[in-house]
């Protein structure tokens, strides 16, 4: 969390928009647990993670919708998942992934 | 930045718990709440009754170093409440300035620890060696050791390979709350220690905290790759498989000598 506010901080400095993804529920063989967090821009900057990259792309996508409509939204990602062939994770864990417009409130 | 990011990086900047909650359904998804282990707190969910549940479930979260989420009956609706707790930064002491302390540092900041390395050799403990640890502390370890903060959060590592400096820089040592301590030595260096440690009036079982020879046996030789295999013991420990537990599929160095 630590390294990631910080180069949020720059980000934020440098006039981005940005989205804060975090792994809140994680079950299975899911490859990072609850507090794994991503933070991305709309310019396509990135630091952290949620997954061993394998739902990176479309939490990116969800990012960008979220920013867009402002409002936060809790995605779920998984084997079971009917999007499995797109965003699957390939370990077979499920996560859930909470996606927010980076503000302070 | 202002606000309770702000807040929670400047909490986790002067190594104080807190606790980050935000609220994921229900009135206000996005709402945030922190918590400090000063019993002081920032920003709020709604509605009240939720920010009141939340409130007495961080407090007992607080230092728990876990993230969760959480379901809260509220006014007959469930709401969703994502809780992080944050503890203060890991932090690494090395005592010992030596060629291996120099790649533990490296190897320790990529792990986010807090470095500091001491030795009372001048020509040893230089910035010139050690141009990345964050603190560089000259003087008799088990002098300057009691004015660190060398809690649960804390791994010990003592490289001097040398009684003079080590023998009272491990008593300082086991009468902390440091989370791991390891040493540098072969076995009979290391029961030579237990032997003299056990004569100044130190438990078998306090003297059992000590990981030494120190390390996860790798069979490196070379300094980087003994400083990888103090980190990955250490990794070990921290993780619940201490490979001096009989279940565990690891071994300690130097166990097949």
């Amino acid at each position: 969390m630590r390294d990631i506010l910080q180069d949020i901080r720059e980000w934020q400095s440098a006039g981005e928009e940005i989205a804060l993804a975090t792994v809140v529920k994680a079950s299975g063989s899911a490859p990072r647990q609850a507090g794994a967090k991503l933070a991305v821009t709309r310019s396509g900057k990135m630091v952290g993670s949620v997954s061993g990259g394998c739902v990176e792309g479309a939490v990116f996508e969800k990012a960008m919708s979220v920013l867009d409509s402002g409002s936060p939204e809790v995605v779920h990602y998984g084997i079971s998942d009917e999007l499995a062939w797109d965003v699957g994770l390939s370990c077979g864990g499920q996560i859930d992934v909470f996606v927010e417009p980076f503000e302070d409130r | 930045m202002s606000g309770i990011h702000d807040q929670l990086l400047a909490a986790i900047e002067q190594e104080q718990g807190a606790l980050l909650a935000t609220q994921m359904s229900g009135d206000k998804p996005g709402a945030k709440l922190l918590l400090l282990d000063d019993g002081t707190s920032q920003g709020k969910l709604a509605p009240a009754a939720l920010d009141q549940q939340v409130r007495a479930d961080g407090q007992s979260m607080l230092n728990s170093g876990e993230a969760t989420s959480r379901s809260y009956e509220v006014d007959g609706a469930t709401v969703d409440v994502y809780l992080e707790s944050h503890l203060p930064p890991r932090r690494m002491v090395i005592v010992g300035a030596v060629h291996t302390a120099i790649h533990l540092v490296a190897f320790a900041r990529e792990f986010g620890c807090h470095t500091t390395v001491v030795d009372a050799r001048e020509m040893f403990a230089t910035r010139e060696r050690f141009p990345h640890a964050d603190e560089l502390l000259i003087g008799w370890p088990d002098e300057i050791m009691p004015d660190l903060n060398l809690g649960p959060q804390t791994d010990i590592v003592m490289l001097a390979h040398d009684p003079k400096f080590e023998d009272p820089a491990m008593e300082v040592a086991l009468k902390s709350r440091a989370g791991y301590i390891g040493a540098m030595g072969s076995k009979n260096t290391s029961a030579a220690r237990d032997e003299r440690l056990k004569a100044r009036g130190f438990t078998d079982e306090q003297i059992s905290r000590i990981h030494g020879p120190v390390g996860l046996n790798l069979g490196g030789k070379t300094p980087p790759e003994i400083a990888i295999s103090i980190m990955a013991e250490i990794v070990a420990v921290r993780r619940g498989k201490d490979p001096r537990a009989s279940s565990s599929p690891l071994q300690p160095a130097k166990s097949d000598q």
